[in-house]
């Protein structure tokens, strides 16, 4: 009972290589190897080449000698005398504060000008609409220094706050000054404080760091809580009253503490030529927080609006016929399926933010770009490293970003066969 | 009981009343204002506020605008013939028109761009609505040449030349067809890269020596204004959708080195900001290429925003591709198509479609980005308008230029995004 196995096997020829789409891709995958590691050993023969008829060498050791710059935004104590390698973290902190901000403020203008755009409301679902084209269909750049010049051009110098009656006077119960030298707010003080540790360079406030921890330990106690009312739920079909519970929780011990240091804030106040005293949002800041914010915000908006026009009006229905309210409608069913639609484009607006956080040097920002990207290579001559390490850091940022992103995808994805 | 019946015999109804007018709430203007603008307390409070805000914004920007000043030397001017009240100078754009549109380009050769974009449209033209003639297509084919050679003159028979390197493409494409798709598609690569590198520059030389035919010759560093924008604009959007197309195609290879070469590419460009690419393009290619080399500032920087736009444009059409059913995938294989084939009949007709919006949102964001160019010191209008700033007539002079500026992107980005509406509706192939 010999049985006839298919076909006879073929021995393997030359021209199989080329023909038999078996061994064709290997084929094609070793020749492109050979084209890739051809061209990158051009290149870097070139780069060692050029390099050497300049007389420089390839190494990072630039990073600890002395910057010889000022910064004027300074998150961290920095001076001139100290390493081009803290000017660059000095940068790098400026451009993670400015994409924080700017990401904030999109988000805020977004969801409410997507939200709007879709209301009954003409008037308002046509200024929305206004804001959305203009802002999109417009450089980023433009908006950046339309906002760089209102602020130098258009706000009151200092001194019209002067006098009996100043031309110009703070907002909001005297606690906020716009000028054309930047935006001075209240700051928080502490009487009793804590003081400050030194960790090898940077001097983060325990004021601060117990505050975080604090207002952390509060939350994750309310989340326990809620966990723990569901639970009864279940269990006894009654779910117990908790709001008072969640409002003295979240708020009891962050205010407790705030007053066991001694908080006040402190307002600025016109002192000789200039403000003095509260924070200094400097004009540069100011500039490319609007500019990016507003601008990313209309994308923000559009990513919103289309998010809630994908779920469709059975999803609505079918909530209302299960008995459940429009706000629990809202939270239960329109909501998770709508941010499944609306996360991936948010975060990718949220890394092109961070990314153009870059344009800082055309209003004079102090960021990554600025010190690393600008005056160290300027300073040094070491184009090649600086560039390279720039580019890293930003890929780092921006694969860290859309790693977070990947992971919260594949939690909230729909779990199909 | 007979009485009641009498009495309601007596009142039956031999004609229709008229139809009377719906209450003076209930209809026209107050209607729909009702429903519109005053629906509610949210509502009307909302309505309210946003009559405020353009109320406001009329009384702030409306006497600004009134009274515009068109004709004046200098800012100066323009305050004098103001008064000391406040009003738009719109003379500067009039006073430097032709350096916000052409940059320093030789103004008696001003016809070579104005001509280009004027052929440009004639080449989109068959490109984007399907009303215009099939032949003019052969005209689109050789505009890129056409165009360049009208931008930056000098001999005609370089832009010939590299042309004709495309023609050796498709001749070797052809002559090797016998031996299979593989070994064809490498000799139409290899053929015009043998071309350009060792005949094309000779042939250039003998040709011209033969027949000088060309036009004055204008470097890349006399171009500015809206000029720049629109040539990197342009080209770069013609080079990135095909560039993006081969990377998505890359990326969903099985091929293991393939889909790893394309996925790196596309992560490390999307992952840094355009404009350290474009200093790497200013500053350290440099570096990488043999010393000694150096090529145009303009073509580095529509290298660089190529590549960009192309990891976009990658993962947009990766996402169509990924939107398409299996089912076509293997209806193609069940023809019997061979793999570019099935790409380019089945394939990339619908993979292309589903991603029109984010294909053309890839181009605005393009067409945007060219602002940037003003960071590596190319006087694009944004760099233009510093350096009209920086003039003793125009100094301190900033809405004016940047609502011209603004109104003119607005313009090509705003035509782009209701181009790409207009697309979609002609290719709806659904029914609903």
């Amino acid at each position: 009972m010999a049985m006839d196995s298919g076909a006879p096997r073929e021995s393997f020829r030359l021209s199989m290589l080329l023909y038999d789409t078996r061994y064709r891709s290997y084929t094609i995958q070793i020749f492109a190897l050979m084209l890739l590691m051809l061209g990158a050993a051009w290149l870097i023969d070139n780069t060692i080449q050029n390099l050497a008829a300049l007389g420089k060498d390839f190494s990072f050791r630039f990073l600890w000698s002395t910057a010889g710059f000022d910064i004027s935004q300074r998150p961290i104590e920095y001076d001139s005398q100290m390493s081009h390698g803290r000017a660059a973290i000095v940068g790098l902190l400026n451009t993670i504060i400015l994409a924080i901000m700017a990401c904030a403020l999109a988000t805020v203008l977004g969801v409410l000008a997507g939200v709007l755009r879709l209301s009954n409301n003409w008037m308002v679902a046509r200024l929305m609409t206004v804001y959305v084209e203009v802002f999109r269909n417009i450089p980023t750049l433009l908006w950046i220094l339309v906002f760089g010049a209102i602020m130098t051009e258009a706000m009151p110098p200092p001194s019209a706050f002067r006098g009996d009656t100043p031309a110009a006077s703070m907002l909001l119960f005297d606690s906020v000054a716009l000028t054309n030298r930047g935006v001075y707010v209240p700051e928080p003080l502490f009487t009793r404080s804590l003081g400050s540790i030194d960790l090898g360079g940077v001097r983060p406030s325990l004021d601060a760091i117990a505050f975080v921890l604090v207002v952390a330990l509060s939350i994750w106690a309310n989340i326990r809580l809620i966990r723990h009312a569901t639970a009864v739920q279940n269990a006894t079909g009654v779910r117990p009253k908790t709001w008072w519970k969640s409002l003295l929780i979240l708020f009891g011990p962050a205010i407790a503490l705030l007053l066991a240091l001694g908080f006040h804030l402190g307002y600025p106040e016109l002192r000789g030529f200039n403000f003095g005293g509260g924070i200094h949002l400097r004009n540069s800041l100011i500039a490319m927080w609007l500019g990016l914010g507003i601008y990313t915000g209309a994308f923000i908006a559009e990513i919103v609006r289309a998010g809630i026009l994908a779920i469709s009006r059975g999803q609505t229905e079918a909530a209302f016929a299960l008995g459940l309210q429009p706000g629990k409608t809202m939270r239960l069913v329109i909501l998770p399926q709508a941010l499944r639609v609306i996360i991936p484009p948010l975060i990718s607006q949220y890394l092109n933010i961070t990314k153009n956080t870059s344009l800082g040097l055309a209003v004079g920002y102090m960021d990554l770009r600025s010190t690393l990207g600008g005056i160290t290579i300027n300073q040094t001559g070491r184009e090649l490293e600086g560039m390279m390490l720039m580019m890293l850091i930003y890929l780092a940022v921006s694969l860290t970003i859309s790693g977070a992103m990947n992971i919260y995808n594949s939690r909230i994805k729909l779990k199909e066969r | 009981m007979s009485d009641t019946h009498a009495q309601t015999v007596a009142f039956v109804r031999d004609t229709m009343l008229p139809e009377r007018e719906p209450p003076i709430l209930e209809r026209g203007a107050v209607k729909w204002m009702r429903e519109n603008l005053f629906n509610g307390i949210i509502s009307t409070a909302l309505t309210v506020l946003s009559v405020l805000v353009v109320a406001w914004g009329v009384a702030e920007i409306g006497p600004w605008l009134m009274r515009s000043i068109w004709d004046a030397e200098s800012l100066s001017g323009c305050r004098q013939i103001l008064d000391g009240a406040s009003g738009a100078c719109w003379a500067v754009i009039k006073d430097r028109w032709h350096q916000l549109m052409f940059g320093f380009y030789p103004p008696d050769l001003y016809w070579r761009p104005v001509l280009t974009l004027i052929l440009l449209f004639v080449a989109l033209g068959p490109i984007l609505f399907p009303w215009v003639p099939r032949g003019m297509i052969r005209f689109s084919a050789i505009y890129p040449f056409l165009g360049y050679f009208l931008l930056w003159g000098g001999s005609v028979w370089f832009p010939v030349s590299v042309a004709l390197g495309f023609v050796a493409g498709y001749a070797a494409l052809v002559a090797f067809r016998s031996l299979g798709t593989l070994v064809s598609t490498i000799a139409a690569i290899i053929a015009p890269i043998l071309w350009w590198l060792i005949a094309a520059g000779t042939l250039t030389a003998v040709l011209d020596s033969i027949v000088p035919l060309g036009l004055e010759r204008v470097d890349s560093d006399e171009f500015g204004g809206f000029l720049i924008s629109l040539v990197i604009g342009f080209t770069g959007i013609g080079l990135s959708l095909p560039m993006g197309i081969l990377l998505a195609l890359g990326r969903q290879s099985n091929m293991i080195l393939i889909k790893s070469v394309c996925v790196t590419f596309i992560e490390f460009i999307r992952g840094v900001p355009l404009i350290t690419l474009l200093f790497t393009a200013q500053l350290l290619l440099g570096y990488f290429l043999p010393p000694g080399t150096s090529f145009d500032l303009i073509l580095r920087v529509v290298i660089m925003v190529t590549f960009f736009a192309a990891a976009y444009i990658a993962e947009v059409v990766r996402g169509g591709l990924a939107a398409l059913p299996r089912g076509q995938y293997e209806a193609a294989d069940a023809l019997g198509l061979d793999y570019w084939r099935a790409q380019r009949l089945i394939i990339m007709p619908q993979a292309l479609k589903i991603s029109i919006p984010g294909i053309v949102n890839t181009f605005i964001g393009l067409f945007k980005d060219t602002t940037l160019v003003v960071f590596i010191g190319l006087l694009d209008p944004v760099g233009l308008s510093n350096a009209i700033r920086a003039s003793s007539d125009w100094q301190g002079i900033y809405w004016e230029l940047f609502i011209f500026i603004g109104a003119v992107f607005f313009i090509f980005c705003f035509g782009m995004s209701r181009y790409s509406m207009y697309l979609e509706r002609r290719l709806q192939t659904d029914h609903r």
